[in-house]
Parts: C-alpha cells; structure tokens; sequence
C-alpha cells in the first residue's frame, strides 16, 4: 500500500521533471496570428523553417484578428500577422504597430444553400447580394468575433447601408469551420475564406454564389509591435519574422502551398505591393 | 454515423502508428497535468488536513470558500492567470505565458480546492473519539495527524483522482495561457478543439479515445491501489 502511493507519488515527480525542462529560451518571438494561417495549415509549414533558418523558437498564437491585434497592442506579441486592413491601419495610425506590409492575398466568398432564397447566384456585386438576403429576409450566419472576416462582414453591410439582425442574422460567436458548420446545418448563407472552404469541402454542402467582386479580397499583412506597447517586446525578434516572411525564398513557399493537396494555391505572395494596388 | 466509426478506426491506426505529433500531444498532457496535480497534492493535503483538524473563527467561511473552489470553472482559472503571467502583468518578468509551465499553473489552481475539499472530509470522517484516543495514548500532535491522515488514505487517493481527472480534460485554462502551440503547449483537449475546428472530426475522436482511455487507466491503477486489502 505504502509502497503503491510512493510509486504514484514518483511518477508524479518524474513528469514534474520533465515538465521544467522544457524551459523557454532566450530567442522566442511570439506571433499573434488569425485562426485562418492556422486552420490552413500554412504556419506549420513557414514556422519550423523559419526556426531552423534563424534560431529563433517562435510562439504561435492563433486567435481572431482583433484578439491578434489587441494582445499585440499590449505588448503581449511581437509580431502580428492579420486579415483586416480597415482595424490593421487603425493601430499603426495610433502608433501600437509599424512598419506594416503586406504579404499574401486570396478571397472570400458569399456562400448559401443550393434552393438559394434570396436569389443570389451569380450576383456580380456582394453589396447588393447582402441587400436581398436582407431583404428577403433569409437566413445568414455571421462569425461575430471581430475576426478578420468579421470585420470585413461588417464593412460590407456597412456599404450596404444594413443593420443585420435576428431572427434572419445568426452570431454564431466562433471560428470559421465551426461557422461552416452551422450554415450548413441551418441552410444559411455566409461569408468564408477561400482556403477554410477548400478544407471543409467534403463535410459542407453550402455553393458559391458571389465570388469575384473586388471587396472581397483578403489581404493579409504583417506588422510589427511597438515596443513602448509593453517592457518585453522582442522587437528584433519581431522584424527578423517579418522580413522573413517577404523574402523571395518564403513567398515561393506561399505560392504553392496547397497544390498538392487541393490541387490550388491557397494564397497568392505579394510582398513589396501597396494597398493601393488592390 | 459514418463519422464515428472512421474516428475509431483512426485513433486505432494512429495509435498503431505511434504518429509522433499524437505522442507528443499525449506526453504534454501526462507532463502538463501530473505535475499540477502533484502540486495541488503538496499545497491540497496539508491545507485539507489543518482545516479539518483547526477550529476557528471563521472556519466556516474558509472551508465554504474551499467547497466553491471545487468547482471553480477553468475558464475563470485561465483568464485571471492569463492577466497575472502576461509581459505587462505583475508576473510578466518570469515569461512563462504559453509554456507548459503556464499550464501547470493554472491546473494547479483548478485542482487544488478539489484535493483540499476531498482531504477535509476524509480527515473529518475519522471519529473524533479516535483522535482522543491517540493524544490519551501519548501521541505527539505531529504524530496524531500522520495516523490520522494514514486513516483517511482511501478517500485521499480518489482526490488524486478527481484533481487530475479534472484538470487534464479541462480546456479552457489550457487553451488560454497555453495557447495550444504545436509541439509545445498543444495538450489532447486543445488539439482536439483544434481538430475539430478543421474539419478533421476523425482524429478529434481519435483523441477523445485516447484521452479518455488514459484517464480511465489512471483511475484504473489508483482504483487497484485503493482496493486492496
């Protein structure tokens, strides 16, 4: 009996060992990412390399874009990599991040269920596809997390000049599969990225209705941390991620990634490009 | 339907495989929870024992306190960590945010309440009368709690039990101050929330399997020692 509790009571200490080892080291940068890179597997393939190339041990941290965002105006990251232009230029305007570039793009799509209610399909302006979802009153699933697409959502009923709302317009609250899935399972329409719907494809019966339209492109952009923001920025860290990430080598990288498995890029490099050219 | 029984044919083949990224999940999450269990023991025990044993003004309300501990939602465990371990929190300078370390931290806080809660009514449980006896026999008071506690080992072995049943299938604090970072803080329920959120229901079953699995052999070891006579 004695004997068993000292044997847990071993185990135990033997794992806390283990544990303590793992101890961070000096070289870490943490990047405060969207759930997208991550879902879409592209962090696991630009992380470890970038690791191996420079010595650097970086932190991924996906979460929406304005958590991303937010922790990164905190101090909390070092180097951010995020989806939602209009929010992004807000924090460098207010001095929280600088020397923002851009780095990839692809696109969203407007998506619904094949009987189509609101009689979108083929509608060249999401703008005024949005206008008869409302005013159909059909249902919509909406991310409502401030994420990038969120962001983006909003902007577009913005333009739209709509105020959504319940009971049509549903804040499912939660990341982009998991949205998929609602819409899916509600037979809504929603508005996803490009590569999170490839992923999904064999699970979500959802068709694109409106894909196309220069507002829904998806820009992504890296920048990095302030560091009057917080005491421990790593601002070298955080540059050396950043200029990384828009090196020849990396953007070839982001070129075919996806090929293999989808048999389509899922982002388009554009490093050195402005918003201007968008 | 369908997806069910692929999701037990996976975590058979990943399991036969020995697929390292699952290993790697399963020995974060054996590391991550044993040490913060073994912590909650050290601080739950000793804490559990006194308020059993003390009276005081105010008992009550401590050990009310502890009751609600017990239930403490992980969720509210990882926030306030969370702020606490942050660069700019008041323990910014130790760095530990998304480590494992962080982790074992919060853990610990959850399972704590659970142990101590567990211990006190295992120690209360020992007739006073028998306490008397010991002091009347001539105990010292250090003597009479270890005999005490020797007395209460059976109840004390199911708090480990409900300490690092609780913390290795809690979420919420891992998912916080972890931040479910590959290789490093990614422990089987993150990655199953993960998997999920991909699209891979498959290997999320897989995982459920393997997590409950493991708990289940756990308990199993612990139910063996506590059964025998």
């Amino acid at each position: 009996m004695r004997h068993s509790l000292a044997l847990v009571l071993a185990v135990l200490l033997s794992l806390a060992g283990a544990a303590s080892a793992q101890a961070p080291g000096a070289k870490t940068i943490i990047l405060s990412t969207t759930t997208s890179t991550q879902d879409s597997g592209l962090l696991d393939v630009l992380v470890p390399l970038f690791e191996k190339q420079t010595g650097y041990s970086v932190k991924t941290i996906s979460v929406g874009t304005g958590q991303a965002l937010a922790l990164a105006a905190r101090g909390e990251a070092d180097v951010t990599l995020a989806h939602a232009p209009a929010l992004e230029k807000k924090y460098v305007a207010e001095g929280k991040m600088h020397h923002r570039r851009l780095v990839m793009y692809n696109d969203f799509l407007l998506i619904g269920p094949e009987s189509d209610p609101a009689k979108i399909r083929g509608e060249k302006s999401v703008v005024a596809a949005l206008k008869k979802i409302a005013e159909t009153g059909s249902r919509f699933v909406s991310r409502g997390d401030k994420s990038g697409t969120h962001v983006l959502e909003q902007s577009l009923w913005k333009a739209a000049g709509l105020t959504p709302a319940a009971p049509w317009y549903i804040e499912s609250g939660q990341g982009m599969g998991a949205t998929l899935g609602i819409a899916n399972d509600r037979q809504a329409y929603t508005l996803s990225d490009r590569a999170t719907l490839l992923e999904f494809a064999r699970r979500v019966d959802l068709k694109p209705m409106v894909e196309g339209d220069k507002l829904l492109l998806n820009i992504y952009s890296v920048m990095e941390v302030n560091p009057v923001n917080g005491p421990r920025v790593n601002t070298a860290g955080g540059k050396a991620f950043a200029d990384w990430i828009l090196t020849p080598e990396t953007q070839q990288i982001i070129k075919t990634f996806g090929i293999d498995k989808y048999g389509q890029a899922l982002f388009v490099p554009i490093a050195g490009k402005k918003d201007e050219g968008f | 339907m369908d997806v069910l029984l692929d999701g037990v044919r996976q975590a058979v083949a990943l399991l036969a495989s020995a697929d390292a990224e699952v290993l790697s999940v399963l020995w974060t999450s054996l590391q991550v929870s044993g040490t913060a269990t073994l912590i909650a023991l050290l601080l739950g025990i000793p804490a559990g024992a006194a308020l059993a044993l003390a009276r005081f003004p105010g008992r009550t309300l401590v050990v009310s306190a502890v009751n609600t501990g017990m239930g403490l939602p992980p969720v509210v465990v990882g926030l306030f960590v969370t702020i606490l371990l942050w660069r700019s929190g008041p323990l910014g300078a130790l760095e530990v945010l998304y480590t494992p370390t962080a982790i074992v931290i919060a853990q610990a806080v959850i399972a704590a309440p659970i142990v101590t809660g567990i211990t006190l009514a295992a120690v209360q449980n020992v007739p006073a009368s028998f306490r008397l006896q010991l002091v009347g026999l001539g105990a010292s008071r250090t003597q009479m709690v270890w005999v005490v506690l020797r007395e209460a080992r059976l109840p004390m072995l199911a708090a480990i039990m409900a300490g690092f049943g609780g913390v290795i299938s809690e979420i919420g604090a891992s998912m916080m101050v972890g931040g479910n970072i590959k290789g490093q803080t990614r422990t089987l329920t993150t990655a199953m929330v993960l998997e999920t959120g991909k699209g891979n229901f498959d290997v999320a079953i897989a995982l459920s399997i393997l997590l409950l699995a493991l708990v289940f052999a756990i308990n199993w070891a612990l139910t063996a020692v506590q059964q025998r006579r």
